[in-house]
């Protein structure tokens, strides 16, 4: 288009004629995504990835839009299978680096059946999900990963459930790679995102997000910026937590980091063995 | 006729369409509400939610983890013998559809509102009837409403409707997705106490004689009488539970028109006879048959048009489950030209209500020449001059007497 017109560093993975894109203002799926394709970019300059053989798959939500935006392949499908509709993909083609973007409500609530599958099977994806506590899409209902007593659309007193810790319930089902990261802390999304993007197996990083519309708004936070200092505070940042750490709560917030690292057959790997 | 609640004894509230069936169901003394949100029918069960957090109704309110979940929920809260309502739509009912069959096989009278939205791929949240067409065969009631009003009046009648010994199954009751559902209208709503009245209080599961129990029981998983429902049934009796639930279905009819006709003498509303709400059919040469909140649009233009003194009417079918053939062969069969609006399509056939229609005139001596219409897939906006359009052609094809093309589609680019 025009030559000397300033582009955005990432304009390389994004399809600019779709920008600007449909998230809020003050929402962290921004940063997330920013921060992945960052990652993505060192990799192919560093050779160790392929441009051309990225995929990413999306369900439905304010996470899913991504599919929209980047440019390389994406599919959006439906709501809580963009897990098994990647793993058709990566069976299919295995050269291929699939991806699996979406929210809370998306990957551990709708779809949390193929989530616990998929990490049994160590199947070769990266999954990552945007956790903003609610389904935000719809106008901030309750959602599995709503922590205690808070407020939304849909417990206008409190939520009453304990939410689902999806580090904890990955984890058991001893996948390669599990982390959590926060959009609050953009330099973890990228560098986990870096170390999982070459590794075989199934890995997942959660990510902490902030909805400043649907789920801020409403628990009385009047603006992004106060949402996202109080997500920063309750981000504590660790090398190596164990797994029984991973639990949170909205009063003693969340500790990020590598919860597992391990480096077993990936799923292709070992269907090639039995295939003999 | 002076209602028995007049209009100044009940509650004028400006609601959307959702919200109004969320009123309805507050009123119905439902025990029982799973649900999970998908647009646009969220605000349903967010105003349940108010009025459960509220202290407004003695309702247990679960927010399951998905759509088949929530189906799952109502129909064991229904098999225990409560009155269970959810809702949802496009894909959610998509994910709903096995449980649908189970519900209605095992004549669980839930109330499900549908706030009808297309259905993926590709993903699009606004109006057309694709999920509730989806869900024609699965032994479910099927109303179509046309405005926030009859949203409001469905869903109650449609408890009453479900839980009649006579029928013991479930009902969909369909507003039109954002047209209907986030449309604030003004409505009328009755008090609480003549809603509860009208339905007799809370849910009363019909009785059957259970043999080893050697006497009369309510059905419902009761562990002082127990039974077991739904266990395996091969070639030996399977055949023989399908049929009542056919026989169930012929009862619909009359009890939707009674029920009708109940809710006239209570409230002053009625919607034609139940079934069907006719306009200028009687002395029509040309008729348009449709469901839904678009009935208004074309009623709308009928009117402008039998002022100039064309011969034209409307065919809005508001019971679509079971299929009201009588009544509209009786309506249909002096007309001379019927045009069908559906907002759905059967891929490689036509759209369902066209098919219903073509059954129901089947064997007429010079039955109507029919076309069928689509229109308004995925939201596509349906102005006066579409339908105008659809009369123009109509009036062409009874003057010449030649069908054409059947299949049309109305409001598409063409490439």
């Amino acid at each position: 288009m025009m030559g000397n017109k300033l582009r955005h560093p990432l304009s390389k993975y994004l399809l600019e004629d779709r920008l600007p894109h449909s998230w809020c203002p003050g929402c962290g799926i921004g940063i997330a995504l920013g921060s992945i394709l960052r990652a993505i970019d060192k990799k192919v300059k560093e050779g160790a990835i392929d441009y051309n053989k990225l995929v990413l798959v999306t369900g439905i939500g304010c996470s899913a839009r991504a599919a929209f935006y980047v440019r390389f392949d994406s599919a959006h499908t439906i709501h809580g299978r963009a897990i098994p509709f990647a793993s058709g993909v990566k069976l299919a083609n295995p050269s291929l680096t699939v991806l699996v973007f979406g929210g809370d409500g998306d990957i551990a609530g709708i779809g949390g059946n193929h989530l616990i599958h998929a990490a049994r099977r160590n199947m070769d994806l990266l999954v990552f999900m945007i956790t903003n506590f609610v389904y935000a899409m719809t106008g901030g209902q309750v959602a599995p990963t709503t922590p205690t007593g808070l407020y939304t659309t849909t417990t206008p007193k409190g939520n009453p459930e304990r939410p689902l810790n999806a580090i904890k319930l990955v984890a058991s089902q001893n996948p390669n790679y599990v982390a959590r990261a926060s959009a609050t802390h953009p330099a973890l999304i990228e560098q986990y995102t870096y170390k999982a993007l070459n590794m075989e197996g199934f890995r997942f990083i959660e990510i902490i997000s902030m909805c400043p519309e649907v789920f801020g708004r409403h628990i009385g936070f009047n603006d992004p910026v106060t949402l996202y200092k109080t997500l920063k505070s309750k981000s504590i940042v660790k090398d190596k937590p164990s797994l029984d750490e991973s639990d949170y709560d909205w009063n003693h917030g969340w500790i990020l980091g590598e919860y597992v690292l391990r480096r077993n057959p990936g799923y292709l790997t070992t269907l090639r063995r039995y295939e003999g | 006729m002076i209602p028995k609640v007049p209009l100044d004894k009940q509650i004028k509230k400006a609601v959307n369409g959702d919200e109004a069936t969320a009123y309805a169901a507050k009123q119905s003394l439902v025990d029982v509400v799973a649900a999970y949100p998908i647009t646009p029918q969220t605000i349903i069960v967010e105003k349940f939610s108010e009025f459960v957090a509220n202290g407004e109704v003695y309702t247990e309110f679960v927010p399951v983890e998905s759509e088949h979940s929530a189906m799952s929920a109502v129909i064991g809260a229904a098999a225990a013998g409560a009155r269970a309502f959810t809702a949802t739509a496009s894909q959610g009912l998509a994910l709903m559809l096995e449980n649908l069959y189970i519900a209605s096989a095992l004549r669980l009278p839930l109330v499900l509102v549908v706030a009808n939205r297309a259905l993926s791929a590709p993903i699009n949240i606004h109006c057309d009837h694709s999920d509730a067409m989806m869900m024609r065969d699965a032994g479910w009631v099927q109303i179509f409403a046309e405005n926030t009003q009859e949203a409001y009046d469905t869903t109650i009648q449609a408890f009453k409707i479900a839980e009649d010994p006579e029928v013991q199954l479930p009902v969909a009751v369909n507003l039109d997705g954002f047209i209907l559902s986030h449309t604030l209208e003004d409505i009328y709503m009755l008090p609480d106490e003549e809603v509860q009245k009208f339905l007799g209080g809370y849910r009363k599961p019909v009785k059957t004689y259970v043999d080893y129990l050697g006497k009369e029981v309510e059905v419902k998983l009761d562990p002082s009488n127990p039974i077991s429902i739904g266990p395996l049934d091969l070639y030996d009796y399977y055949f023989e539970h399908k049929v009542p639930q056919a026989v169930a279905m012929e009862k619909v009819k009359e009890v939707v028109k009674r029920v009708n006709e109940e809710w006239f003498e209570l409230s002053g509303r009625k919607y034609g006879d139940g079934v069907i709400d006719a306009w200028g059919v009687e002395d029509a040469d040309v008729v348009v048959a449709v469901l839904g909140s678009t009935s208004g649009t074309v009623r709308y233009v009928a009117k402008e048009l039998r002022k100039e003194g064309k011969k034209v009417g409307v065919l809005r079918i508001r019971l679509f489950r079971p299929f009201p053939f009588d009544e509209v062969r009786d309506l249909l069969k002096e007309v001379k030209v019927v045009g069908v609006m559906d907002r759905a399509l059967s891929f490689g056939s036509f759209g369902p209500s066209f098919l219903e229609i073509s059954t129901a005139l089947q064997g007429i001596r010079n039955s109507p020449l029919m076309v069928n219409y689509i229109y308004g897939l995925g939201g596509r906006d349906v102005p006066p001059s579409h339908v105008k359009q659809v009369f123009n052609e109509l009036e062409e094809i009874m003057k010449s007497g030649e069908v054409g093309k059947r299949l049309r589609f109305l409001g598409v680019r063409e490439r």
